[in-house]
């Protein structure tokens, strides 16, 4: 299935997600919220976990969502997405729905899916809810200012895991949440950056496309937990993609499939950069560069190298 | 900001009642993006990537809106023609 | 239970108290029931369960992965416009903690059962009220029920107290574990549409939303773009907490007039609504009292007032909103009362009920003496015959006028 995208066009419509917001400038997340709900069409719903995107879009007695929103909990977007979809199936039942079809979109960060919400949300995908879920992942928990989570990077400096002299910065890799959501045979599962703009757009889509529960793993560069200059925000995704830090991946039916620059670069592995080019640009990773840290480095390279060579195994390039 | 409201004049529920567009966060700015319309090649990739919906096309130009406007850049920094230049605020 | 003259022929089941919520959770429209299972709540969701593999009902049943869930998906429904269900008991009721408080600000007119079961640990399935009187203060309404058919009769009050207009509050309908759950009783069903007709289809309030220019229905519906759950302050906050204080005292009013609408078409009222009197015209002692026990108590009462005591019962059905003028009413020219506690306050002075009824009478210059029972943690029974001598002990201390122990823990072992 192919999507084509009119920007010219698309641009001219009214934003379902205002501005007057108070995230963070340079702050990516928008931009996902913004490249999502231009891809989903027609009536929409959206549930968002308790975190920076919440917070920041609904300061009383202001909201910045055109569309109907809910804000429930921290640990429980999936649960919520699950009772508004069945809500939904029931009132159709006896004529109190009007809409065919309503994209029910779930937001919510790291902490809200990789620690808290992973009960919720491995609960909704096995009762096989139609709804797609969006984790927005910035890689700590950056509402409460910046401490580590499960979806934070090995050696990456946090409030909760500080690079100090003895244990420098987090001493845990990233949990792999996508491969655990593909684990449970959700039947869409993909991974996006907000960089990547027409392969988020395209993935939207084609979840929205797709009846039951979808995963949509979108990294969020954060320029205050990162600690980067707020105009690099794209540049970093790229470059998240372009180490294979963070590859753009499908999968659907048994099937995986690189996508967009990650596909480039499996047909052109010189293309790979070294995984410094994506840590020295940012603030939490500097202690790294420290001779004493520098087997960090090397330990996160091979880590890498390993998820991407079984990336590529599995998507049947090797 | 407005006077605030007693609890008998509130909505039930706790819905919000305004929307965001009456918060203008283009204080925030310390640098503001100049768009030189000879360069833009009408691209939109500013549009597209900013976080504070405050590029504006109308069908024949781009323009900032610079209510909301937070100045951070992301627009000049991914203009593929240098189109714009980040300026100090005076 | 004051019987009135009824309009319309039911049928007779024998029911234990957890079916009979599961009957009324059948004949109310449900759109969506969500729960988890946790003893001794689980027939009710195995029964609506066998409604909806059976097709007898258009719900949907959602077997979440946790009472927390339960209460979220339930959330989720409700601010959807539907109309939500759900059941639990102690543990299960406390890992919704989070979600109870949120289900009443957000205003959501949703119905639980509960089972009353102590909390733990030591881990223990059977009743006490541990696990509601922690949950008083969470903006639900709470009911109290005494017996199977009150259970059923009160499911269904409970959907039209908490979709008034002027409450939008949640209800907990209360049945004491095992005492009421797991026992048999000659239920009075009404026929589905009598039912069906009572309580209605949900319509969801309409609010004027200034950025629509318009009233809007309050509810998640992609014609409308409505915020629930924002970001509050400092500046807010409080505002909105007047709300729920203004619409908890609206709930006396309608929990009354539903009793009331209730016994035209099932003419079975239970009391006011909010208190269920005996014998308090001439009584010298009375015991306040909730749930199950309530029936064990009356027949202690007129057993000794065949034998010339003059003793009476109050049974709290509505503990929040707690029914302040009636108890006071009913109460002020008692000489003593005892006040039941099926749970204990740690720390404080007696346990919930009896903090309650003696605050209500701070101000009144006719007040009775007021002493405290705990009884009956983790199940422990509390029979006919320690009623009595509750009842003999408060005689004494009407006579002599001293209280030697305030709070006095009964059916307890030295």
């Amino acid at each position: 299935m192919s999507f084509t995208f009119n920007i010219k066009e698309l641009a001219k419509q009214p934003p379902k997600l205002l501005p007057g917001h108070r995230l963070c400038a340079g702050c990516s997340v928008p931009t996902i919220v913004k490249l999502i709900l231009l891809a989903a069409e027609g009536p929409t719903i959206v549930a968002t976990a308790t975190g920076c995107l919440e917070v920041a879009t609904t300061i009383f007695p202001y909201t910045s969502w055109n569309v109907p929103w809910i804000h429930n909990a921290f640990e429980n977007v999936a649960a919520t997405a699950s009772g508004i979809e069945a809500a939904i199936k029931a009132m159709k039942r006896r004529g109190a729905f009007k809409y065919e079809r309503v994209n029910i979109i779930a937001f919510a960060g790291d902490g809200g899916t990789y620690d808290i919400g992973i009960q919720a949300l491995s609960g909704a995908i096995e009762r096989g809810h139609d709804f797609l879920y969006v984790l927005y992942d910035n890689e700590a928990y950056m509402n409460t200012g910046i401490q580590r989570s499960g979806g934070t990077p090995l050696g990456a400096a946090t409030t909760t895991s500080p690079a100090g002299k003895v244990i420098p910065g987090k001493m845990q890799h990233k949990k792999p949440i996508a491969d655990i959501v593909v684990a449970h045979r959700a039947p869409y599962v993909a991974t996006a950056t907000p960089a990547h703009w027409a392969d988020l757009m395209r993935k939207t889509k084609k979840a929205l496309s797709i009846r039951g529960p979808k995963f949509l793993h979108v990294l969020a560069p954060c320029c205050r937990g990162w600690r980067f200059d707020m105009h690099l925000t794209m540049e970093i995704a790229k470059l998240a993609v372009d180490t294979c830090y963070f590859p753009l991946w499908e999968y659907e039916k048994g099937e995986w499939r690189l996508t967009d620059r990650s596909l480039v670069i499996a047909k052109n592995p010189k293309l790979k950069k070294p995984i410094e080019e994506f840590l020295k640009v940012q603030g939490r990773f500097k202690h790294l560069f420290k001779p004493e840290n520098r087997h960090i480095i090397k330990e996160l390279q091979e880590y890498v190298d390993m998820v991407w060579e079984d990336l590529l195994k599995r998507a049947g390039i090797k | 900001m407005s006077e605030l409201k007693g609890w008998r004049e509130l909505p039930i529920g706790a819905i919000p009642f305004k929307l965001s567009t009456e918060f203008k966060t283009g204080d925030w700015r310390t640098f503001k993006p100049v768009i030189k319309q000879d360069k833009c090649v009408k691209c939109l990739l500013c549009w597209i990537y900013c976080p504070d919906m405050s590029i504006v096309w109308d069908g024949e130009k781009v323009t900032v809106n610079y209510d909301y406007c937070k100045g951070c850049g992301i627009c000049a920094h991914e203009c593929p023609v240098k189109a714009i230049e980040m300026v100090k605020e005076g | 239970m004051g019987q009135v003259k009824t309009q319309v022929k039911g049928r007779v089941m024998g029911l234990n108290g957890n079916e009979a919520v599961a009957w009324a959770v059948k004949q109310c429209n449900v759109d969506l029931v969500a729960a988890y299972p946790i003893t001794p709540q689980t027939i009710i969701v195995e029964k609506f369960s066998e409604f909806v593999a059976n097709g007898e009902v258009h719900t949907e049943f959602v077997p979440v992965e946790s009472e927390h869930s339960a209460m979220s998906a339930c959330v989720g429904a409700a601010a959807t416009g539907a109309r939500a269900f759900t059941a639990t008991a102690a543990n299960g009721l406390a890992l919704m903690w989070e979600i109870l408080y949120i289900a009443a600000s957000l205003r959501l007119p949703i119905v639980m059962a509960v089972t009353n079961r102590a909390l733990s640990a030591p881990i223990n399935i059977h009743c006490d009220h541990s696990d509601t009187m922690g949950a008083r203060d969470s903006g639900w309404i709470q009911l109290y029920v005494e017996d199977p058919q009150e259970a059923y009769d009160t499911t269904i009050q409970a959907f039209k107290i908490a979709e008034h207009p002027d409450v939008l509050l949640p209800v907990m309908v209360n049945l004491d574990g095992f005492f009421l759950s797991h026992t048999l009783q000659d239920v009075h069903i009404l026929p589905d549409e009598v039912v069906k007709e009572f309580v209605g289809t949900r319509k969801p309030i309409e609010v004027y939303v200034p950025y629509l220019g318009k009233k809007v229905p309050l509810k998640l519906d992609p014609e409308y773009p409505l915020t629930f759950g924002p970001l509050d302050l400092y500046d807010y906050y409080f505002e909105h907490k007047m709300h729920q204080i203004e619409a908890m005292k609206n709930a006396k009013r309608v929990i009354k007039e539903v009793n009331e609408e209730y016994a035209k078409i099932s003419g079975r009222k239970y009391g006011n609504g909010l208190v269920v009197p005996y014998g308090l015209e001439d009584a010298e002692v009375a015991i306040v009292v909730l749930g199950s026990t309530g029936g064990t108590v009356r027949y202690v009462a007129k057993k000794l007032r065949k034998e010339g005591y003059k003793v009476g019962v109050l049974r709290i059905r509505a503990f929040r909103p707690f029914p302040v003028e009636d108890v006071v009413e009913l109460l002020r020219r008692v000489k003593v009362v005892g006040v039941m506690d099926r749970s204990v306050s740690f720390g404080a002075r007696g346990g919930p009920v009896f903090l309650e009824v003696r605050s209500a009478f701070y101000d009144e210059k006719e007040k009775p003496i007021i002493v405290n029972y705990i009884y009956g943690l983790g199940g422990r029974d509390a029979p006919p015959s320690l009623i009595e001598s509750i009842y003999k002990e408060l005689l004494r201390i009407a006579e002599t006028g001293k209280v030697e122990q305030l709070i006095k823990y009964v059916g307890v072992r030295e």
